[in-house]
């Protein structure tokens, strides 16, 4: 399941719900990103998150499709927020659920690096200079890598 | 006439996030609209700029019309 929102949500109360519904996984491993308050040390103020709704979901779609069909999940949850938040605010949260350990932590793993480089979102931090964009470091890009 | 839109930094590079263009005859695909579009905004030239129409990745020789939506997206991060 995939959700895509304007609304801040709470990791942990997103953890318990996907919990509950899985009594049989084996396994649950979770990852949470959260805007950061400080980038290449520059203080940030807040965070805006532009997305193209129609093409964003589909890719998300397609990424937690992938995830679950490569590590065999029970079942994976993806949410990611777009719009304005602020420093401390969780962005991203994926939650996977797996027969086994290894499978469920490389599949939240698995997410986050396609997320972090081919999900359709557009980052623009605010601080004492203004607004800059930020794209994926070179380290996305070869986190990414490892996954072929 | 086709819309055409931009995200990311190619926003303030164009100056718009959205436009509206009639397209030349001789803009049958979307690198043909790349090409045509880069004379004026040579930052949407850069191979790392994907597009998109009908919020659909797509190629090169990929065909567009006067009806469809036609995005130009700069290096997407998300997480």
């Amino acid at each position: 399941m995939i959700r895509v929102q304007a609304e801040p949500f709470d990791p942990g109360a997103e953890l318990a719900a996907f919990t509950a519904r899985l009594p049989d996984a084996g396994a649950i491993a979770s990852f949470a990103g959260l805007v950061r308050s400080a980038s290449d040390g520059k203080d940030v103020s807040a965070l805006e998150l532009e997305h193209y709704p129609a093409l964003t979901e589909k890719v998300v779609a397609a990424i937690g499709q992938d995830a679950r069909a490569r590590f065999g999940l029970a079942d994976i949850l993806i949410v990611h927020r777009h719009g304005a938040m602020a420093p401390g605010e969780p962005i991203v949260f994926v939650a996977a659920a797996a027969a086994h350990r290894r499978a469920a932590f490389d599949a939240v793993d698995y997410a986050m690096d396609r997320l972090k480089t081919e999900a359709p979102f557009w980052k623009r931090e605010h601080g004492p200079d203004g607004a800059r964009w930020v794209e994926a470091r070179d380290a996305d890009v070869e986190d990414r890598a490892r996954w072929g | 006439v086709a819309t055409i839109l931009f995200f990311g930094r190619l926003q303030d590079e164009v100056g718009a996030s959205r436009l509206t263009a009639a397209l030349p005859d001789g803009v049958r695909d979307a690198e043909g609209l790349r090409s045509w579009l880069g004379r004026e905004h040579p930052a949407l030239l850069d191979p790392a700029v994907r597009m998109a129409v009908n919020a659909t990745f797509c190629a090169a020789g990929a065909p567009i019309a006067e009806s469809d939506e036609i995005a130009f997206l700069s290096p997407m991060s998300g997480g």
